[in-house]
């Protein structure tokens, strides 16, 4: 549903969501309270590693648990609250689906959350097989079952969102392949021109399904593993898997959260943002890309297959391509001598892709296989993730609980200009010391540090303390006004 | 060291992003017709793109020139067997003396749960690592150039004393 841009006057933000549909705002408003209760965790998490605030291990590793699988959910939820609220204006999606999800999603919550602390399950939240069975005492086969469990129900609730996405995309355009571009790609220039939305969903529809197929059987298995002890299955087979079911999950957040930046940020510029051959090549691109780019995440298991190693490296290379070249580019373009106004939504929405294109540069770094002999599994990687997720795909979020809740006038007020700056500076200043740390050889994932690393400690908490001060203002605004916007409806 | 290199590029790198995007956006409270830069933007973008696959091409030749993974054939003629078992949340390092200048083969395990194998210089620097995986076992292929204590620390979560699973490593002079 792309507007002419001659009707789309710079300056003034287009109203894209008329009608909000009140369970987009209950995931994003859901979305906006964890990503905050997370982040607490994390400065938790960090203010241990200082030396400033006594946590002791066991606890450290189930908050390390907590905020981790907190993280990911959350950022699946906000990523489809996004995707569906725009999505729905261009295929018929089912409320009910919607629904179902949040509510599965939150009953798995419940579940990991029991799991954790009522349980002590501190296995990390990529449950890597067969720690959840083999705690050495710290948890019983019960707390990681229900960790499990509720990871499953979590993921089966994603899996009907994303079918429901596949079916209602089939339904309008015929196939898959048809929404991606396909058509106009390989020989039937006339076919329809999907809009971008509908070519991000469609994408991210695909590779979802299978990561959480991937990521469901794993759970099965372990769960099988959990009751029946002498049932075992190959640990390099589960960490591919579990790879696998993680790094497409994950991704697959920000490519649905930069549908936001499609669809909001031509309303500012008066520019259209369409989608041109270049652009379906680099979604198909990607498509491929992010599932095969998984081995990056297993470089150092030597005894994987070279071939997939070596695979591993290049797609990651030119996972970068179709970000840099089609989306990035096309926002610096959208933006460029725009007359653009600027406000928190349209602030955050380009910060976001900055945070996005150069995530990439540390994330390619990681994955290049001499480098990762020396890198990995230091803090350079939660280093290289931190900075895309929070500076890009955060970022993403927040613009658009900045758009959904504007009205007439956008009714910010310094303190939410503040905020953004203070989200900015705070966010870069925190992944550049977690990517010093790692280039400092300090290992991720360590409850205590040794004391020539507690300096980088605290610089980081101070930084992260200032990121949750901004998240607060960013999500206490839309809160105070979610309740305007179901009542307008 | 490899790692500082690796964070210079990345920081030029990252910088160079930031400028652009500064740059656009301290500009873009000007107006300028959007169809009229559009041929250049075209242009622009493919030179873009071709730059990339050339940085991208170079990049990856250079970087797969020398990997880390061992032969096929273990060369146990060649180098000194170290075996290194992993158990929550212990190293047994089993083997003879390890000297400067000597090839060494780690074959690094795990009895319990996935572990990682990371080995820091004296000045606790990151030389190299592996996993340490039940069921299998990890050809870790090193010669080192200094002698001293080297520190091996865990690399991969493994729970609860994760972080205290560390012991020494002796490298005598030649």
């Amino acid at each position: 549903m792309s507007i002419p841009s001659s009707v789309l006057a710079a300056g003034t933000a287009r109203d894209v969501s008329p009608d909000i549909y009140p369970g987009v705002v209950a995931y994003i408003a859901i979305a906006g309270v964890v990503l905050l209760l997370m982040m607490l965790v994390g400065v938790v998490l960090r203010l241990a590693q200082a030396e400033w605030l006594p946590v002791p291990p066991d606890l450290f590793y189930e908050m390390m648990t907590a905020h981790g699988a907190g993280m990911v959910g959350i950022a699946g939820l906000a990523g489809a609250g996004i995707m569906w609220h725009f999505l729905s204006r261009h295929v018929r999606l089912n409320r009910g689906i919607l629904i179902a999800n949040l509510v599965s999603f939150l009953a798995g919550v419940l579940m990991i959350l029991a799991a954790i602390f009522l349980g002590g399950f501190g296995g990390g939240w990529t449950f890597l097989y067969p720690l959840p069975a083999t705690s050495g005492g710290a948890w019983e086969p019960g707390a990681a079952a229900l960790y499990l469990g509720g990871l499953l129900v979590v993921g089966v609730g994603f899996l009907l969102f994303y079918l429901d996405a596949g079916r209602a995309i089939v339904a309008e355009y015929g196939t898959l392949g048809a929404a991606l571009g396909w058509p106009i790609l390989f020989g039937r220039p006339q076919a329809r021109l999907p809009e971008p939305t509908v070519v991000a969903s469609t994408m991210v529809t695909i590779v979802n399904t299978l990561g959480l197929v991937s990521g469901a059987t794993v759970l099965a298995v372990s769960l099988i593993n959990l009751a029946t002890p002498s049932f075992v299955i190959d640990p390099l087979l589960a960490k591919n898997m579990i790879y696998f079911f993680g790094h497409v999950f994950i991704n697959a957040t920000i490519y649905m959260t930069v549908i936001a930046l499609y669809e909001i940020l031509p309303g500012y510029t008066g520019r259209e943002w369409k989608a041109s051959k270049p652009f379906l090549w680099g979604w198909t691109a990607s498509t491929l890309m992010v599932l095969i780019a998984y081995p990056h995440h297993l470089l150092m298991d030597f005894v994987m297959p070279k071939w997939a190693l070596i695979l591993g490296q290049v797609a990651s290379y030119t996972a970068g391509l179709p970000v840099l070249v089609v989306t990035a580019y096309g926002a610096l373009t959208l933006v460029y001598r725009s007359g653009i106004r600027w406000d928190a939504a349209s602030a955050l929405l380009f910060l976001s892709m900055f945070g996005w294109a150069a995530g990439i540069v540390p994330a390619i770094v990681d994955a290049t296989i001499m480098v990762n002999l020396v890198m990995h599994n230091t803090m350079w990687v939660p280093g290289h993730f931190h900075f895309y997720l929070l500076l890009g795909m955060t970022a993403m979020v927040f613009g658009f609980m900045y758009f959904l809740g504007r009205d007439g006038d956008s009714g910010e007020s310094a303190l939410d200009r503040v905020a953004v700056w203070v989200f900015a500076v705070g966010g870069l200043g925190f992944a550049l010391i977690f990517l010093y740390s790692g280039k400092e050889g300090v290992p991720r994932r360590w409850a205590v540090h040794l004391p020539g690393w507690v300096a980088y400690d605290r610089l980081a908490s101070l930084f992260a303390l200032a990121v949750m001060a901004a998240v607060a203002v960013f999500t206490l605004r839309f809160l105070l006004r979610a309740p305007r916007l179901l009542a307008a409806r | 060291m490899l790692q500082d290199t690796v964070w210079l590029i990345s920081v030029i790198l990252m910088a160079a992003i930031a400028g652009v995007f500064l740059w656009v956006a301290a500009g873009a409270g000007q107006k300028a017709d959007a169809e009229a830069m559009q041929p250049r933007a075209y242009r622009l973008r493919a030179g873009w793109f071709w730059l990339l696959v050339a940085v991208i091409a170079v990049a990856t030749a250079t970087t797969l020139s020398a990997l880390p993974y061992p032969d096929r054939a273990p060369q146990t003629a060649a180098r000194v067997i170290v075996r290194a078992t992993s158990a929550q949340w212990a190293w047994t390092i089993e083997g003879p003396d390890l000297v400067v200048g000597k090839p060494v083969e780690f074959q690094v395990t795990s009895t319990d749960v996935n572990h990682g194998f990371g080995i820091y210089n004296p000045a606790m620097e990151m030389v190299a690592q592996t996993q340490a995986m039940p069921g299998y076992v990890n050809r870790l292929q090193l010669t080192f150039t200094a002698p001293g204590t080297y520190h091996i620390l865990c690399l991969e979560y493994c729970g609860l004393a994760h972080h205290q699973m560390m012991t020494d490593l002796v490298v005598k002079p030649d």
